[in-house]
This record gives structure tokens, sequence and C-alpha cells, in this order.
């Protein structure tokens, strides 16, 4: 299980980095989606990986660590919130300037370029 | 009197909501409730600055769970001292938007004291995953301020502010995760007591969390390399925006120095300082970019993002030598360079909407109205910027030179801090020369019966507080020595936080 998770988490990071550094907007964000799904998974194994047992101390002794499963909670819901602001922003930068690219507009063009355009 | 620890997370968050929830379209009813607000935060920040300044580290337990098992929120000299800095310069900048940029967008002051509360949290919380959800909570109000105004050039430049920041925030939770994996707690202080007691087979993944945390942080500070975001967000984001964002660059200073000051201080075992030796080669190098970047501005507000990120250079050169002489010198200019940095960012926006057929590009135009005291305004942030004499950019260049006498880089520290003054005051000559002397034509904008004077008057404000500063630089020196030295003595502060963890808090009190 070991084994599955940390390549799961591994894949998932080196897809993510690779969209990361592509040219357009949409791959960039599918990029980010897979860092945090990665790092989601990542912070639950830190409360070490084990099956079958309850998140609460019992009488029983064995229990699951409770903590990381509550910061994946919260990681998941803001990981959420910002990839649903980045879509808009790239929409709405898409629709507005009729291209995908991740660069500012109007920057890094001579003014001789720009009055080309 | 503990309790008031939470005052500064507590009145923002409830303002903005109230913001959102009444009155959303009526503009006076929200800037009275706005700068109301905000008053009462730079007299809670006072209050609570008298209280910390006895040198006892007090603690809020949320909840009244007890620590590490709860959240606890800790006042201490440093805290208390980055939520004065944040408020005064909060009040200063809301004042200046009322006078009319509030009102090219929606939802300004709700967004404004969202980020408030992310500031304040952030500088009081005393627990790492805490410190990340009040960053993402400063930071999701920073996206919606940053793109207050509009247009396809914010649209862009906030797309690469979002993005950088969501790898910052990844990078933020794997640090989180194997810190906990590898000591089973995420409590600062509580941190503090189990680091030095981490196995040795288990040393290489915590330093490696250690230095991922590092990471992140640099790149909220804005460190070269990773400082690529800063000059396109600053340079797009409305002045306000822009000039309180001169305050984030130094929350990643404040928790480099919160985290490995009391975390991974001298007491850390086989993990004492261990981001340390990276801080000084990326301090110069920032420094060195920061200057050429003035050099190569071609356009006003890439001077005043430019001059973010060479403070910072000179910033983290005093952090990097982590003493107390070093720490008393990074407090002193981080105070000193926040203030310089806004003022530069409003000064900017009143000399760029005065010149209507130039803008911000340094290139010779018409004269502009209100020249002289402009002019002056300009001249004075100036010379604090750059760390000439009389003004407190040039006391803070000298403690950095003399904190750095006896650090064995010395040589190389005096170079780089001497060498970038020099790149720097030739910027600034040439810009103030190009506006305001090189001008040719009628002069143009508002005359002074056309427009609101309360702009002015608040960028005047801010340098006198930079003369102020330099005044009485002899007592606030006594001050950051007092914080540096509280810091690198982590032990009363992780005496207050795990004091009483044996104790089970009593329910009636």
């Amino acid at each position: 299980m070991e084994l599955l998770v940390a390549s799961a988490v591994g894949l998932m990071t080196a897809v993510g980095v690779y969209l990361l550094l592509q040219r357009r907007t949409f791959p960039i964000i599918i990029g980010l989606t897979l860092l945090s799904y990665a790092v989601n998974v990542f912070l639950f194994s830190a409360g070490r990986l084990v099956v079958n047992l309850p998140p609460i101390i019992s009488d029983a002794g064995a229990y699951t660590d409770p903590l990381p499963q509550a910061l994946v909670l919260t990681a998941i819901v803001i990981s959420f919130g910002m990839t649903a602001l980045i879509v808009v922003l790239a929409l709405r930068s898409f629709l507005e300037t009729e291209n995908d690219n991740a660069d500012i507009p109007g920057e890094d063009l001579a003014p001789e370029a720009e009055a080309d355009r | 009197m503990t309790n008031w620890i939470i005052a500064p997370a507590i009145l923002p968050a409830l303002t903005a909501a109230l913001l959102i929830l009444v009155r959303r379209r009526d503009i006076r009813m929200q800037r009275i409730v706005s700068v109301v607000a905000t008053l009462a935060l730079v007299g809670i920040a006072i209050f609570l600055y008298h209280l910390a300044s006895d040198g006892e580290p007090r603690v809020y337990r949320v909840g009244a769970w007890p620590a590490p098992f709860g959240i606890v929120l800790v006042l201490d000299r440093l805290s208390a001292t980055m939520l004065l800095l944040a408020a005064a310069l909060a009040l200063a900048i809301l004042v200046y938007a009322v006078a009319g940029w509030d009102e090219r967008g929606r939802h300004f002051h709700a967004l404004f004291q969202f980020q408030l509360l992310g500031l304040n949290g952030a500088f009081l919380t005393g627990d790492i995953f805490n410190l990340f959800v009040f960053f993402e909570v400063m930071l999701i109000a920073s996206y919606g301020l940053m793109l207050h105004g509009g247009g396809a050039r914010r649209l862009g430049a906030g797309f690469q502010y979002v993005a950088i920041n969501l790898v910052a925030s990844t990078l933020f939770l794997i640090a989180i995760g194997l810190i906990y994996g590898i000591t089973g707690t995420l409590n600062m202080a509580d941190l503090a007591v189990k680091v030095p007691q981490v196995a040795a087979g288990n040393e290489a993944l915590l330093r490696t969390g250690a230095l991922l945390l590092f990471l992140v942080f640099a790149i909220k500070a804005a460190f070269v390399p990773l400082h690529w975001w800063l000059p396109g967000t600053y340079s797009s984001a409305s002045a306000p925006v822009a000039a309180l964002f001169a305050i984030m660059t130094k929350v990643g200073a404040y928790a480099i120095i919160r985290v490995y000051g009391t975390i991974f201080g001298a007491d850390a075992g086989a993990l004492a300082g261990v981001a340390v030796p990276w801080i000084l080669p990326a301090a110069l190098a920032t420094l060195l970019v920061g200057a050429i970047g003035l050099l190569a501005s071609r356009t006003l507000l890439d001077l005043a993002s430019f001059n973010i990120v060479a403070s910072m250079g000179t910033l983290l050169i005093a952090i990097g030598l982590f003493d107390v002489d070093g720490l008393t010198t990074a407090l002193y200019y981080l105070v000193h360079s926040t203030l310089t940095g806004a003022a530069l960012f409003l000064i900017v926006d009143l000399i760029t909407t005065r010149r209507i057929e130039r803008g911000d590009a340094l290139i010779p135009g018409h004269p502009i109205r209100q020249a002289p005291i402009l002019g002056a305004l300009f001249f004075l942030t100036a010379l604090a910027a750059v760390g000439l004499p009389p003004l407190s950019g040039f006391i803070g260049k000298l403690l950095v030179l003399d904190a750095a006498y006896e650090s064995p880089q010395a040589g190389l520290i005096w170079l780089f801090v001497l060498g970038a003054s020099l790149m720097m005051t030739i910027a600034f000559a040439r810009a103030g020369s190009i506006v305001f002397w090189n001008t040719v034509g009628r002069t143009t904008g508002p005359t002074w019966a056309t427009m609101p004077i309360s702009p002015i008057v608040v960028v005047a404000l801010l340098v006198c507080a930079i003369a102020l500063l330099s005044i009485f630089a002899g007592p606030a020196v006594e001050a950051f020595h007092a914080t540096a030295e509280q810091l690198l003595a982590p032990a009363d502060y992780i005496d207050a936080v795990l004091g009483s963890t044996n104790v089970m808090p009593s329910t009636g009190h």
C-alpha cells in the first residue's frame, strides 16, 4: 500500500509540475489541481497508513490519527475555492484579451509592436 | 486582559461581514464603517503594544483548549509591533482610498477588512497550520484587491499572482505534512520542544520540511530568484492596494523570523538555524536584482515595485545575520521600508494622475500642477528609500553595516549595500529629474479647488511618520533590541504557551 500511495503522489506531482510549466492558462489550472490532489493524499499519509481502524482513541488501543484528516479537509476546502477563483480569472482574462496565454497583456512589447496590433 | 489578544482578528472579520451584508451599495456608509473599524483597530493595536511592552508573552487559547491540542494566539513584542504597523498603515491607506479609488470596483472595503484579518491573524498565531489558514485568508482577500478596478492587464497579472501563490500554498502543505509526520505536533512552542528530540534517522525528513517551509516564506518575501511575481503584480494593482501590499512581503520576513527564531533557533539541536545559511546569499542577490531593476525602470510604477524588491534585500541581509543586532536592525528596517514603500506607491499615483498624456512612463512630458509639494514629497521619500541622510533609510542602512561588522561576510555585505545605494540614488535622481524638471508645454492636472486634499495629506503624514522614525531612532532601536532578545530566547514563549498543559482549564471562568 505504501508503494501505491507513494507512487500516486509522485506521479500526480510530476504531471502537475509539468503542466504548470506550460504557456497557456488551461494546462496550468489542471496542473495546479493535480498538485493539490497530490498534496491532499500526502497530508493524509502524514498520519501513517493504517487499515480498518477508527479515528478515535478507544479502549482497544489501536487508532488512526484523526488530525491529518482534519487538515486534509481544510486543505480541500481552500484549494477548491482557489481553483474556482483561478478558473474564473482565466476565463475573464480569455474573454477580455481573446487569448489563453498566461502572460501580462501589453508587457514585454516594444511600443512599435504594440501599435501594430 | 488576554481576551483582547483575539480582538485584532475578530474586529475586521465582523466588520467585513457587516459590510457585505448591510447597505452594500451605499458607499458613504461603507466608508464610515470601514474607517471607524480601522480606527478602532489602531486603538486596539496601541493597547496591545502597551500590554506586550513588559516583555511577558501572553497567550489566548481559542475555545479554552489547552496547548498543544488547541490553537493558541500569542502576543509578544514582535507580534504587537507587527500589529501596530499593519493597523497604522491600513488606516493611512484607507483614508487615501476613500478619496475615490474605492469606487472603481465592488466590495473594496469588505476585502480590505478581510485582508487585515489575514494579516493580524498571521502575526498572532502560534500554530503552523493556523498560520497557513491565515495566509490563505490574507491571499484570498489580496486576489480580490489586486483585481480591484478591472482591466485586461490586471487580469493577466492577477492570474500569475494567484498561480504562484497556489504553488506556494501547495509547498506549505507538503512542509506541514512532513513536520507533522515526524514530530506529531504543529504548535510552534511544542515544536520548539520536540524538534531537538527528533531521532537521527528522521532528521533528514524534518530538514526537508523546514527548508520547504523556508521556500514558501521566500516566495512571499520575494527572495531572488522567487521574486518574479512581484513587479508585475504590484505595478498592475491599483495604488492603495499596491501600498497595502508593501506589508505583504514583510509577512514573509516576519514568518522567517518567527519560525527560524522560535522553532529552529539555537536550541534546536541538529536542526539549529537550518535555513539561516541560505538567507544571506539570497538576500545579497535580491538587493542586487532590486537595484538593477530600479536602474532599468521605464515607468514610475516599476520604480516603486523594484524599490520593494531592493528594500527586501537589505531587510533580509539583516535577518540573515540572525543575532540580536541583526534582528534589531531587521525590525527597524522592516518598519522603515514598509512606510517608505507604501508612501512611494501613493506618491507615484498622485503624480501619474496629473501626467495626463505620459502617465507613469519615464519620458519627458508636461509640467504638473502642485509640482512643488509633490516634488518635495517624492524627494523626501526617495531620500528615505535610497538611504541618504537624514531620514530613516540612512539610519537603517548604517545599522545594517554596523551589525554586519563582526560577520565573516562583512566585506561582501558592505560592498553590496553601498553599491546598491549608489545605483538606487542614480535611479531615483533620474526619475525625479525627468518627471519634475524635464518638462515642456502647458501645466496639466487638477487645480487645488477641484481635487480632494486628503490624498496629499495622507502621503505627507506617511513622510512625517518616516521622519519621526528617524528622529526617535534611539527609543525605537531600544524597543526593537528588546524584541530581538525576547525572540532569540524563546524559553518564555514556550513556557507561556505550554505552561498549563497539564492543567485542564476550569469550565466556568
